[in-house]
């Protein structure tokens, strides 16, 4: 199981790599996701899968019977997806925004606040660039 | 369990700011009450870390266990010297920014997101310096990620929104790296506390899988720090964000990614590692060095500033190369005099723009004579930043470098001096063009008068006075830097969390006060000895007996007995002859040593014992 964990999560990170290099926001944003994803897999299988038994402790038993699946990547996992589900969904209406603004998504072309000649690399250039509003 | 004192201490840092966060959310649109929820928020929080600090110099490192759950399954709060010393530097930045953001039109129009997102910022901050186990790190990260993607959008130009989708795509894939190295470091040690992580690593049975995990937990802290080659995202957002969010970025955001490095290359892989230094040599000489170079081509106040942040965050990791004590000491002192000082330079910058009406050094000028105070309060921060005595600054780097000199590391000390010189290019540039040159023709220029004045410059005094005050009273800040080395370094402290015998004494070179002490007393022992010469001269009858007194030594330090030979020697009417090869006899002849007691008594009590203060 874990063997196959592995392959899945460097699967899943093969994927976000080539999405990420992507020359398009949206694609960069799901590559985050999958990137999300890999991690969250990779805690699972680091916690080792010995069992699929919910994680109860018994009445009067003092630890887990064996058998039951480990408790605490599943907690980590939980707490990552919820904060990796609040930051997409930033990074979506972020991308929403600059596409109203902008009017595109690529992020070659996306150089506001770095223009292509960098005008603060010249003195003159660099006060006319301010002026502009 | 009834919570001790130390539980509440380590709780507050995290519990004030998120009750102002809570608070000043449920009051938006109420600006006047949000004010006074961030203002008593920054207060309350400056005494708790305070107190946090008083307590952990007194009793050594404190833990405790949120819901009391015991280690290493609860959530652990652990505060050493050194994140103590952070939360309080970050109460500081926190009061101080709150002050300047009234007076910035940016802020103004958006005050209603601005306190609650400052308070989570700071939140997510103080959290990341008192978390003791490595998911919680990741958690606090997240914290401030999020604020900070709020508030550098604050405002919502075009450029900012163009800035923010790099900053959170690079710093997202970061966060998201460091969750995968805290995966496998569970895997690895099956544990997540930092301290027990410690115990575990090295009895780990596949290094390998080791070496991978501290390789991911570098680069992605690494990012976060904006040190070279991961830095891109800071100087493509910074310069666009408001300037009160651009300073306590400056200020804090970049070191907490230095202290999570520091944290984890002091504490969970100190040693066994042995491609660590080489890789930390190098991303220290190429952070300095790029910094350096990108903020000498710039022409944009904001952009140089952006800059110096990463050429700065080199020295903080030549101390972590070097790691000796010495070197983390001196680390942990250039991050407490980098915050202060970036943080005011990005104040000033502010006020900069509000009286000269731009960035951009072109179109500045002439401030110098229309605001010298302006001028005063910019050239401290920026000589700080260069590194000249007797600022804060110049101890910092003066510690930081000595240690790669101590430890034969010759061309990374050299490069780190380089550095220095081409900061003080940068400041010196924007002094000439935004302070003395003459004012282009068609400069916005604005008074600066009255409240505005005092909410825009108030706060860059405080800071302005804090660096002058590390500079100029170094000893107790370098003896608590020296001591959070120690402690950083002896991993059992912060393992077995119980208070540590205080260090042995050292020499402290930079304590000025002494050494102007010194030099006092050692005036008035060569006025006195002249007269005494003179006086045995011109008197009629020859009464001296002289002779060759031992005078035995309290000094131990070879400098020190230097020190003292010379002194002897200059004083008239005693010669220093020779010191015995242990240094613990130093032979002096006298011109009048007919009670060999009475100058070894005088010699010991006038000369050495203020020497001792100086280079025991």
């Amino acid at each position: 199981m874990e063997t196959l964990l592995a392959l899945l999560f460097g699967l899943l990170l093969a994927a976000a790599c080539y999405m990420l290099l992507a020359r398009s926001l949206p694609r960069v944003i799901l590559g985050l996701m999958l990137l999300g994803n890999a991690a969250n897999l990779s805690i699972i299988a680091a916690g080792r899968v010995a069992g699929t038994a919910p994680p109860l402790v018994e009445r009067g038993a003092q630890a887990l019977a064996a058998g039951a699946s480990n408790p605490l990547p599943q907690a980590l996992v939980l707490t990552a997806i919820v904060i990796s589900f609040a930051l997409t969904a930033f990074v979506m209406v972020l991308a929403w925004a600059t596409w109203r603004a902008e009017g595109t998504l690529d992020p070659e072309t996306l150089r506001r606040a770095e223009p292509p000649a960098l005008p603060s690399t010249d003195k003159e250039a660099a006060a006319e660039a301010e002026a502009r509003p | 369990m009834i919570a001790s004192r130390a539980d509440w201490l380590l709780a507050l840092p995290v519990l004030v700011p998120l009750i102002a966060c809570a608070l000043s959310a449920a009051l938006r649109g109420r600006a006047r009450a949000q004010r006074l929820v961030t203002g008593s928020a920054a207060a309350a929080m400056l005494l708790a870390a305070g107190a946090l600090v008083a307590e952990v110099v007194r009793r050594g490192v404190i833990a405790t266990q949120m819901g009391d759950w015991a280690a290493p399954f609860g959530i652990t709060l652990v505060a050493d010297l050194f994140s103590s010393a952070m939360v309080a530097i970050t109460a500081l930045i926190y009061a101080v920014t709150a002050v300047q953001a009234h007076a910035d039109p940016g802020v103004r129009a958006e005050e209603g997101l601005w306190h609650p997102l400052l308070a989570a910022l700071v939140l997510g901050v103080a959290g990341a310096f008192l978390a003791g186990d490595l998911f919680n790190l990741y958690v606090w990260f997240e914290v401030m990620l999020i604020a900070s993607f709020g508030l550098l959008v604050l405002g919502g130009g075009r450029a900012q929104l163009d800035a923010a989708v790099k900053y959170a795509v690079l710093n997202l894939v970061a966060t998201t790296v460091f969750l995968i190295a805290v995966g496998l470091a569970y895997g690895l040690t099956g544990t997540l506390n930092l301290a027990d992580m410690a115990r575990r690593m090295p009895e780990v049975p596949n290094q390998g899988a080791a070496a991978a995990v501290a390789f991911l937990l570098l680069a992605a802290f690494g990012a976060k720090a904006a040190v070279f080659p991961l830095f891109f995202w800071l100087p493509a957002s910074y310069h666009t964000a408001a300037a009160p969010v651009a300073a306590i970025f400056a200020g804090l955001l970049t070191k907490v990614g230095v202290y999570a490095m520091i944290r984890a290359v002091t504490l969970v892989f100190p040693a066994g590692q042995d491609w660590m230094a080489p890789l930390l040599w190098a991303v220290a000489a190429g952070t300095m060095v790029v910094g350096v170079l990108g903020a000498a081509a710039h022409w944009d106040l904001r952009r140089i500033l952006s800059f110096h942040i990463i050429s700065q965050i080199g020295y903080m990791i030549v101390g972590l190369a070097v790691a000796t004590p010495f070197a983390v000491a001196g680390a942990v002192f250039y991050i407490i005099h980098h915050i202060i000082v970036k943080a005011n330079l990005f104040l000033v910058a502010g006020a900069i723009r509000r009286a000269g009406g731009s960035f951009s050094l072109a179109a500045l000028g002439g401030l110098w004579r229309r605001d010298p105070w302006l001028g005063i309060l910019f050239a401290i921060p920026a000589l700080s930043l260069a590194g000249l005595p007797p600022l804060s600054g110049f101890w910092a780097k003066f510690m930081v470098v000595k240690s790669g000199f101590d430890a034969g590391w010759y061309v990374l000390a050299a490069v780190a001096l380089g550095t220095g010189i081409l900061t003080l290019y940068s400041m010196l540039k924007i002094w000439i063009e935004a302070f003395w040159k003459e004012p282009p023709a068609g400069a916005a220029v604005v008074a600066l008068a009255g409240r505005e004045r005092w909410l825009l410059l108030g706060p860059v005094a405080v800071l302005a006075l804090v660096t002058l005050g590390i500079g100029l009273w170094a000893e107790p800040f370098a003896a608590y830097a020296l001591a959070a080395g120690e402690q950083l370094t002896n991993r059992e402290a912060y393992n077995r969390r119980r208070a540590r015998s205080p260090p042995v004494s050292r020499p402290r070179p930079w304590n000025l006060l002494a050494w102007l002490w010194l030099a006092a007393l050692f005036l008035r022992e060569l006025l006195l000895s002249a007269a005494a010469v003179m006086r045995a001269t011109l008197s009629p009858r020859l009464e001296l007996r002289p002779g060759i007194v031992a005078v035995p030594l309290r000094l131990r330090s070879a400098a020190g007995v230097t020190l003292l030979a010379h002194m002897v020697t200059l004083t008239p009417g005693t010669t220093a002859l020779h010191v015995s090869r242990d240094r613990k006899v130093m032979y002096v002849h006298a011109m009048d040593a007919a009670d060999p007691d009475a100058v070894r008594a005088s010699i010991a009590e006038r000369l050495e014992a203020p020497a001792m203060r100086v280079l025991p």
